[in-house]
C-alpha cells in the first residue's frame, strides 16, 4: 500500500506524457491523482498502531546491502500527509497555469513520487536517489516555468543542493563502510562506529538542504523565481528533507558524535534562527521575505535536535525538544506553503513583490488579506495555530535541556519574526494606497479553495493538537533514546 | 586462474567476431555497391552470436587459453559490452553510409578495432596486449580519416601520430620489461622481479593513450570534433571498455608497487582537465569530447585501489559498462539530429520529446543521477576509493561531478527552450538513443543482478 502510495503520481504522470490531451483532462488526472494519494495516506494513518508499518523490503543491489526499503512511523507519517496535502492544493492552486500545462502537471506529480518515497525510504541509498531527484525536479520546474532570472537561480540552485547532495552520498558511504550496509533499520539497530567525518559529510549535506546558516544563499533567488506552487513545495518539503534526514539517519545512526557535537549543531541553529529573521526583517521583496523567515524557522528545528544530544538534561524535555522539531516541520509545511500561494496571487495581479508598491490591499481584497494576516500569524507563532504549538515545545524542551541561553536567543528570534510580519502587514494590506494595489483584485476561488484548507489544518494543529502529537511523540521517545546511547 | 587450456573453442566470440569480419570483407568485394548493406547484417549477426557465446562462456568455469589469454568475468562483460556496443554502433552508422562507395569497409574496420578492444581486457601477456592494442588502434585511425575531407585528415593524422608514438613508447617498456624479468606474462615466475617503475610508466603511456586520460588526452577532442558521428561514439566509447579492463589486469598483475599515487594523480589531472575544458564549449561533440576525458578520470578510480578493496573489480566492470551505453546514446542523439552546435537543440524537447528525453536521461545519466547505471557505478568507484585508504580522491571526485553538472545543463536547457525546430531527426538513431537510455537506466534498476555476478562483496 505504500508503494502505491509513492508511484501513484509517477504512473498519474506517465499517463499525461503518452496520450494527447486537452488542458481540462490534465487538469482532472493531476487533482484525481493527488487526491486519491491523500485518501490513500488518510487510511494509512487511521491504520497505524506502532512502530514500522507498512514495510515493504525488495532487493536492489544485495551485494552492498542496499535494497528497496520503505515504511512509515510517527516522524515520517506527519511529513508524509502534509506532503499529500499540499500537492493536492498546489494542483488545485494551478488550475489556471496555462504555460505548458500537461509538463507542469507531470513535474509536479514526479516531486510527490520524489518527496513521498524519500520521507518512506527505509535504505539510505533509496533515500538519496529521491533526495537527488528532488533537485532535477526542481531544477525544470524553476527553470521552465519561473520569472525574473530564473535560469540563474535554477543552475545555482542545482549545483549548489547538488554539491550538498553529493556530500551526503560521501557520509552515506562512510556509514556503509564502517557497517556493512545500506539499510536504515539494521544501522540504527547497530550503530557503526563512524567517525566525525562522516558526520560533518552527512551533517553538511543535510545542511544545505535544510537550509541553514551560512548555506543557505541558494535559497532566496530559488525561491523568488520560481513559480508560486514550486515556491510552495520547495519550502514546504523540499527543505523538510534536510531535517527529516537529521532525526531519521544523522541522531540515531551516530548517536556518539551526534552528543559529541550537540553544541555546534545548537550554535548552527541558534545563529540560523537570528540570522534568518533580521535578514527577513531587511527585505523589501515579499516573497524574499518569506525566503528568509524559512532560514528562521528551519533554525528552531536544527536547535531543537542540536539540543536533543546535550548529555545533560532529562529525556522529557529532549523528548519534548524532538517532538517540537516534527511538529515545527509539519506546520512549517503548511504556514510557509500558504504564504508562498499568497505571494503566487501578488505576481499574477501585479507582476511585482516590492512591498512598498503596494499599500492599502485590505480594502480591494479583504478575503485575500484575511488569509495573508492568519497566515502571517501562524507564521510568528501566534497561539491558537500550528507555529505555536511546535515553538513553544522547542522552547520549553531546549531550556529544560540545559541551554537556557540559547533558547532565551531564539525566543528573540520569534520577537523579530513577530515586527517583520506586522510591518509587512502594515506597509501592504493596510494604509494608503500604492502605486501597485489598483490591480490587486480579489482571490478567486480556486486560490481559496488551494489556501484555506492549509489555514484550517494549522488551526486544527494549534487548537486540538492531540491527534497529531499523539503520533508524534512515541517516535520522538525512541529517536531520544537511540541518541542517548 | 584456473587451468591452462589450448582449446580454440575458449576464444569462440572472438573468432565470430573475426570470421563476420572477414566474411563481411569478402562479400562486399563481390555485391554491387547499391546492395552493400548485406554487410551491416554479416557483422552485425557475427556480433549477435559472439555475445551469445559470451554469454555461454559466463557459465562456464575461468580457463587461461594459450597461456596468454583470460577466459573470466572481466573479459567476459568485456566481451558482451564491446560487442553490444559495437552492434549499436553498427546501426547508428548503417543509415549515414548507404550506397557509400567503402560501405562494407567501414564495417569491417569497426569490427576489427572492436576484436582487437577485447584482445587488450583478456590479454595476460604483454605482447598479447600490445597486438591487441594496435589491433584496436589501426582501423580507428582509418576510421577517423573515412571521410576524406578536412577535419577528417586532420582528426585521423593527430590520432595516428599521437597513438604511433605512444605505442612504440609502450612497447620499448615491454621490451625493457622483457630484459628484467625474462618473461612477457603478467604471471612472472615466482624470484623474478615485478616490472620496475620505468617499464611501468612506458607501459602505461599506451594505455592511457587508449583511454583517452591525461596526458596522452590530446587526440580525443579533434578525433571526435573531425570523424563522423557514429565513429566519435565508436572511438570514445569502444576502445575505452576494453583498455580500463586491460589496465585494471596490469594493475593488479603486473604494476606492483609504488604506482598508486602515481595513477591517483593521473585520475585527478583526467577529471579535473576534462571537466574545465568542457565549460564553454558550444559543439556538442567537443563537449561530449572532454566529458569523455573527465569520464575516464572517474574510472581510473578503483584502479587506483585495485587490488586493495573487493569493491575495485566490480565498480570498474560496472562502470565500464555503464558508461558505454550512456555515451553511446547521447552521441546517437547527435547522429540523429546530425546538428553539432548548442543552440540548434533549441526547441528539441517539442519537435521529438521521446529523443529529448533520451537524451535528457543520458546527459543525466554521466552526471551521475539516479537511478541510471553511472550513478551505481560512481557510487560503487566512490566506494572502492574510499575503501582502499583513498578517501580525499572520491572526494575531489565529487567536487569534479558537480562541476560537470554545469556544461551537461548547458545542452539540457536548450531543448526545452521554444526555438525553431530542428529538421526531422534520423528515425533509427533515435531508436538506438531511446533504447541506449532505456538500458541506461535498466542497469541501475537492475544493478543487483549485474553486480551478483562479481564474485566480491562487501568489504
Amino acid at each position: 500500500m505504500l508503494s502505491v502510495v509513492i508511484f501513484l503520481p509517477l504512473a498519474a504522470a506517465a499517463l499525461l506524457v503518452l496520450p494527447r490531451l486537452g488542458r481540462r483532462a490534465v487538469l482532472g488526472i493531476w487533482i484525481g491523482a493527488a487526491a486519491v494519494d491523500l485518501a490513500l495516506v488518510l487510511v494509512m494513518w487511521l491504520g497505524y498502531g506502532s512502530g514500522i508499518a507498512h514495510e515493504t523490503r525488495l532487493r536492489w543491489i544485495p551485494s552492498i546491502g542496499a535494497g528497496y526499503h520503505v515504511g512509515v512511523d510517527g516522524l515520517s507519517l506527519p511529513l508524509i500527509a502534509m506532503t499529500a496535502v499540499l500537492f493536492l492544493l498546489c494542483a488545485v492552486y494551478s488550475v489556471r497555469e496555462t504555460r505548458r500545462p500537461r509538463a507542469y502537471a507531470a513535474l509536479f506529480l514526479f516531486l510527490q513520487t520524489v518527496c513521498t518515497g524519500l520521507f518512506a525510504a527505509l535504505d539510505l541509498l533509496l533515500f538519496f536517489v529521491f533526495f537527488d531527484l528532488s533537485i532535477v525536479g526542481m531544477y525544470f520546474l524553476i527553470v521552465g516555468w519561473g520569472h525574473g532570472e530564473a535560469r540563474r537561480s535554477a543552475l545555482q540552485f542545482f549545483l549548489y543542493t547538488f554539491l550538498g547532495s553529493l556530500v551526503l552520498l560521501l557520509g552515506f558511504i562512510g556509514l556503509f563502510l564502517a557497517g556493512g550496509t545500506f539499510d536504515m533499520v539494521e544501522l540504527i539497530q547497530n550503530p557503526p562506529a563512524a567517525s566525525a567525518l562522516v558526520l560533518l559529510a552527512i551533517g553538511l549535506g543535510l545542511a544545505i538542504k535544510t537550509p541553514t546558516v551560512p548555506v543557505h544563499t541558494w535559497l532566496p533567488p530559488a525561491h523568488t523565481d520560481a513559480p508560486a506552487a514550486g515556491s510552495a513545495i520547495l519550502a514546504g518539503v523540499l527543505l523538510k528533507m534536510g531535517t527529516y534526514g537529521l532525526v531519521r539517519i544523522a541522531m540515531p545512526m551516530m548517536p556518539q558524535a551526534w552528543r559529541a557535537y550537540a553544541w555546534v549543531i545548537i550554535i548552527v541553529g541558534v545563529v540560523s534562527v537570528l540570522y534568518g529573521a533580521l535578514a527577513a526583517l531587511a527585505q523589501e521583496n515579499i516573497k524574499r521575505l518569506i525566503a528568509y523567515t524559512s532560514v528562521n524557522h528551519m533554525g528552531y528545528i536544527v536547535l531543537a535536535l542540536g539540543a536533543a544530544g546535550l548529555s545533560s538534561g532529562a529525556s522529557r524535555a529532549k523528548d519534548l525538544a524532538v517532538t517540537g522539531a516534527v511538529t515545527q516541520m509539519v506546520s512549517h509545511g503548511l504556514l510557509t506553503g500558504a504564504l508562498f500561494l499568497l505571494t503566487g496571487v501578488l505576481w499574477d495581479r501585479a507582476r511585482s513583490y516590492d512591498a512598498g508598491r503596494f499599500g492599502g490591499i485590505a480594502a480591494n481584497a479583504p478575503v485575500f488579506t484575511a488569509l495573508a494576516t492568519v497566515a502571517a500569524f501562524g507564521s510568528l507563532g501566534l497561539p491558537g495555530l500550528s507555529g505555536f504549538i511546535a515553538e513553544f515545545q522547542i522552547f520549553i524542551g531546549v531550556i529544560g535541556t540545559g541551554a537556557i541561553v540559547a533558547g532565551a536567543l531564539s525566543i528573540l528570534g520569534i520577537l523579530i519574526t513577530a515586527a517583520l510580519f506586522l510591518r509587512l502587514l502594515h506597509r501592504a494590506f493596510l494604509g494608503e494606497p500604492g502605486e501597485l494595489t489598483g490591480r490587486m483584485l480579489e482571490a478567486r476561488p480556486s486560490e481559496i479553495a488551494a489556501v484555506a484548507p492549509l489555514l484550517l489544518l494549522s488551526l486544527a494543529i494549534g487548537i486540538a493538537p492531540r491527534w497529531l502529537l499523539d503520533l508524534i511523540e512515541p517516535a520522538s521517545a525512541l529517536v531520544v533514546s537511540w541518541v542517548s546511547r | 586462474m584456473s587451468s591452462m587450456a589450448e582449446n580454440p573453442l575458449d576464444l569462440l566470440p572472438e573468432l565470430l567476431i573475426l570470421l563476420g569480419a572477414v566474411a563481411g570483407l569478402l562479400v562486399g568485394l563481390f555485391v554491387p555497391r547499391r546492395r552493400q548493406r548485406v554487410v551491416a547484417w554479416i557483422c552485425g549477426l557475427a556480433l549477435v552470436s559472439a555475445m551469445a557465446a559470451a554469454g555461454y562462456a559466463m557459465t562456464r568455469p575461468d580457463v587461461m587459453a594459450f597461456e596468454a589469454f583470460a577466459v573470466d568475468l572481466p573479459t567476459n562483460v568485456t566481451r558482451l559490452a564491446v560487442a553490444g556496443m559495437t552492434l549499436l554502433i553498427v546501426l547508428l552508422g548503417s543509415g549515414r553510409l548507404r550506397g557509400h562507395s567503402r560501405e562494407s569497409e567501414w564495417y569491417v574496420l569497426v569490427l576489427l578495432a572492436a576484436l582487437g578492444t577485447i584482445v587488450l581486457a583478456g590479454a595476460s601477456d604483454l605482447l598479447v596486449f600490445v597486438a591487441g592494442y594496435l589491433l584496436a588502434s589501426i582501423p580507428a585511425y582509418a576510421l577517423a580519416g573515412f571521410g576524406k575531407d578536412a577535419h577528417g585528415t586532420e582528426a585521423a593524422l593527430k590520432y595516428y601520430l599521437m597513438g604511433t608514438f605512444l605505442g612504440v613508447v609502450m612497447l620499448a617498456g615491454v621490451t625493457l620489461q622483457y630484459g628484467l624479468s625474462g618473461t612477457t606474462s603478467y604471471t612472472p615466475a615466482p624470484g623474478v622481479p615485478a616490472a620496475a617503475g620505468v617499464a611501468v610508466l612506458l607501459v602505461l603511456a599506451g594505455v592511457l593513450f587508449k583511454v583517452g586520460a591525461v596526458p596522452a588526452h590530446f587526440w580525443v577532442p579533434d578525433a571526435t570534433q573531425g570523424s563522423s558521428a557514429p565513429v566519435a561514439a565508436f572511438i570514445t566509447t569502444v576502445p575505452k571498455i576494453g583498455a580500463f579492463i586491460g589496465l585494471l589486469r596490469l594493475a593488479t598483475e603486473v604494476f606492483a608497487g609504488t604506482w598508486r599515487p602515481v595513477l591517483a594523480v593521473i585520475a585527478v589531472a583526467t577529471m579535473t582537465l576534462g571537466n574545465l575544458a568542457a565549460f564553454y564549449q558550444d559543439n556538442v561533440r567537443r563537449l561530449l569530447a572532454y566529458s569523455t576525458i573527465s569520464q575516464a578520470g572517474y574510472l581510473l578510480l578503483p584502479v587506483v585501489v585495485a587490488g586493495q578493496s573487493g569493491l575495485a573489480q566490480p565498480a570498474l566492470l560496472f562502470y565500464v559498462a555503464a558508461y558505454a551505453v550512456t555515451n553511446v546514446g547521447a552521441f546517437a542523439v547527435v547522429v540523429a539530429t546530425g546538428a553539432d552546435s548548442l543552440t540548434s537543440y533549441d526547441g528539441l524537447g517539442r519537435r521529438s520529446p521521446l529523443l529529448a528525453f533520451a537524451l535528457l536521461v543520458c546527459l543525466l545519466g554521466l552526471v551521475g543521477t539516479p537511478p541510471t547505471g553511472v550513478f551505481v557505478a560512481k557510487l560503487l568507484a566512490f566506494a572502492a576509493a574510499w575503501d582502499g585508504g583513498y578517501a580525499w580522491l572520491a572526494v575531489i571526485a565529487v567536487f569534479n561531478t558537480v562541476a560537470s553538472v554545469f556544461y551537461y545543463l548547458r545542452w539540457i536547457v536548450p531543448l526545452f527552450r521554444p526555438g525553431e525546430p530542428p529538421a526531422e531527426p534520423h528515425p533509427a538513431a533515435s531508436r538506438v538513443a531511446e533504447l541506449s537510455a532505456l538500458l541506461s537506466i535498466l542497469l541501475g534498476l537492475a544493478s543487483g543482478t549485474f553486480l551478483a555476478l562479481s564474485p566480491s562483496g562487501p568489504p
